[in-house]
């Protein structure tokens, strides 16, 4: 049998600030590190358009593999005593929280509602295919990619790992809460960790939590609910991801049309046309696409240039709050109105709900597919956590849904030609607001 | 506008009345398996595809006053039907969007039992593995639904005939 990785002669740690150290001691993961599906996580940066928002979120799916890694090793070494698990089993889950995100790509989000790709496929794949990944971890045995691929998509037979990884308090989010704070320098998103981790206990199904350390899983939930409201729906950050999707929309509309672009988009092309190999997903990244959208302010296509220059040089636009109920009454005039001043409406006027966005609030349960937060009672008693805190019962049942409609407001107030119709159309619009 | 949005409400159109969130879950996820044009984004869950997605979707459409949501208590949990309200219709109709067939795979899904749509979706969530492996999946993580060979024989015929008829259906 092949020599199947050990420990490492003498420990590498990565300087970090969210965590001070991140401790690496098994060849496994040392070696995961190195390869160059993992280092493209470098260009890809975790909060997307965010940056143009919060000007200190640089950071990378990198540096959040590397954290949520670290907080998993830190919740193994506390549970593996109680659960008597083999050396595989703690591998297993080290390696699925370092390669939980490796299937995303440049500007996820964007890309997956226009091209209909899934980040958890392309994880798949790199994990099971042809890959440096696939061949590190192969070294521990034909069958340990796969697990480490059940562990993250959520169908490994020990659901206690799975949950690790992927529950309502995961060491994912435990991750990219405090790191997402610390980059973008909100005062939100900080909680105790040390505590939770210190009252987290393991149960067959689930890792739950000590009653006594209620205090530390409130604050938690509430970090994670005022970091949606404040940063991940922002709504600056969410008319760059409109004017994002709109690009991709377009540059795909004109490559259907025939259209001749001054400098072909050879990587896009198996996009476009559906038929994107891992090969062609992993040449992507950052860089690649917004090397495209410079070429492409150069572009005689008006719409593409138009918001490819708004995208680079962050002249986004402006919104409304919007009730569809009400909108869908003026809509067919707006349209009329659009199409009279010339500016196409599926690029200028563009309806943006919260269900576009990829975060989700905790719920307690009711009929719900997913695993509540349980406090353990000094009784042995279960507890669902909303049950227990009048803090989170006060934030479960909340209204979290909204809508809001972009539009290029530069353009119309820009009044030289059509200004009625102009004028009629910020009439509408700014209406809509009360 | 609201394009997703409108093809749900196309779907209670079609149905009547959906009776469950469950329900609802595997309905869709069905239906976008046999190749309607959904696009909500299912994970793996507790009773297996799952979107969150399309939870907030729904959310979003009761307060919006689009679909009527009814809550009712249940031995042990609460149970929600779903039905398009007037303002949904009215919606619906300026939106001009039409689901790709009448009638017939939506309603055949709605008259099944939550729990065997959770058995039809989870199978075709692993569509990519061989019999066998689907089958040990279905054991392993619906341990507590406890199906039956029987079972799981009766979803692959349902599972084939939804094939043979959408393939005539949908585009």
């Amino acid at each position: 049998m092949a020599k199947r990785f050990g420990v490492l002669e003498e420990e590498k740690v990565f300087k970090d600030p969210v965590h001070r150290y991140i401790h690496v001691r098994d060849e496994l993961i040392w070696e995961l590190i190195g390869t160059k599906e993992f280092q493209r996580l470098r260009r890809i940066r975790q909060l997307g358009t965010t940056y143009l928002t919060f000007h200190g979120a640089e950071h990378t799916r990198f540096n959040h593999s590397l954290g949520v890694y670290e907080i998993m090793r830190r919740m193994v070494e506390t549970i593996e005593q109680d659960m008597a698990w083999d050396s595989e089993e703690r591998l297993v889950c080290l390696a699925a929280a370092l390669l939980h995100d490796i299937g995303h790509g440049p500007f996820s989000h964007s890309f997956e509602k226009v091209f209909h790709t899934d980040h958890e496929e392309w994880t798949k794949g790199i994990i099971l295919g042809d890959t440096e990944v696939h061949n590190v971890l192969k070294v521990m045995g034909e069958e340990f990619p796969k697990k480490v691929a059940d562990v993250i998509a959520k169908t490994y037979h020990n659901k206690l790992v799975v949950s690790l990884i992927s529950s309502q308090i995961d060491a994912d989010r435990m991750d990219y809460l405090q790191r997402d704070a610390f980059y973008t320098g909100v005062s939100y998103g900080h909680f105790d960790m040390e505590r939770l981790l210190r009252v987290m206990r393991p149960t067959e199904d689930q890792a739950v939590f000590k009653h006594s350390g209620m205090h530390a899983v409130e604050d938690y939930i509430m970090s994670r609910y005022q970091m949606y409201w404040q940063v991940y729906f922002h709504p600056v950050t969410r008319s760059a991801e409109v004017i994002l999707s709109r690009i991709l929309h377009r540059a795909k509309d004109l490559y259907e049309q025939g259209y001749e672009f001054k400098d072909k988009p050879k990587h896009f092309y198996s996009l476009f046309s559906g038929k994107i190999t891992l090969g062609d997903y992993l040449k992507l990244d950052e860089s690649v696409i917004l090397y495209y959208f410079q070429e492409w302010q150069e572009e005689e296509d008006p719409i593409l240039q138009d918001l490819c220059r708004r995208f680079m040089d962050r002249k986004l636009f402006k919104y409304v709050e919007c009730d569809p109920s009400e909108q869908m009454k003026i809509w067919p005039e707006l349209i009329q109105l659009f199409n009279k001043i010339g500016l196409d409406h599926n690029y200028y006027l563009v309806i943006d709900s919260s269900s576009d966005l990829p975060y989700d609030f905790y719920r307690p349960g009711e009929e719900e597919e997913r695993v509540p937060i349980n406090l353990l009672k000094p009784n042995g008693d279960l507890r669902e956590l909303s049950r227990e805190s009048d803090v989170v019962e006060a934030i479960s049942g909340k209204k979290r849904t909204d809508h809001k409609l972009y539009f290029p407001k530069d353009l119309l107030d820009n009044q030289q030609t059509f200004a009625e119709e102009k004028q009629r159309i910020l009439k509408l619009l700014m209406a809509q607001e009360g | 506008m609201l394009n997703e949005h409108a093809k749900l409400l196309a779907v209670f159109k079609q149905t009547g009345e959906i009776v469950g969130r469950k329900k609802l879950q595997k309905l869709i996820y069905i239906a976008k398996k046999m190749n309607f044009p959904f696009f909500e984004k299912y994970q793996f869950h507790f009773y297996g595809p799952y979107s969150e997605e399309l939870n907030l979707r729904m959310e979003e459409m009761c307060h919006l006053s689009f679909v009527e949501e009814v809550r009712e208590k249940k031995a042990g949990y609460y149970q929600y039907r779903y039905t398009l309200s007037e303002q949904g219709d009215e919606f619906l109709n300026l939106s001009n969007y039409e689901l790709p067939e009448e009638k017939g795979i939506l309603n055949e899904l709605n008259e099944q039992s939550a729990k065997f749509l959770e058995l039809v979706s989870t199978i075709l969530y692993f569509d990519d593995l061989p019999k066998e492996e689907v089958a040990d999946k279905v054991y392993t993580l619906k341990a507590k639904q406890n199906y039956t060979e029987t079972d799981l024989e009766e979803a692959y015929q349902f599972i084939d005939r939804l094939k043979a008829s959408s393939q005539g259906q949908v585009s």
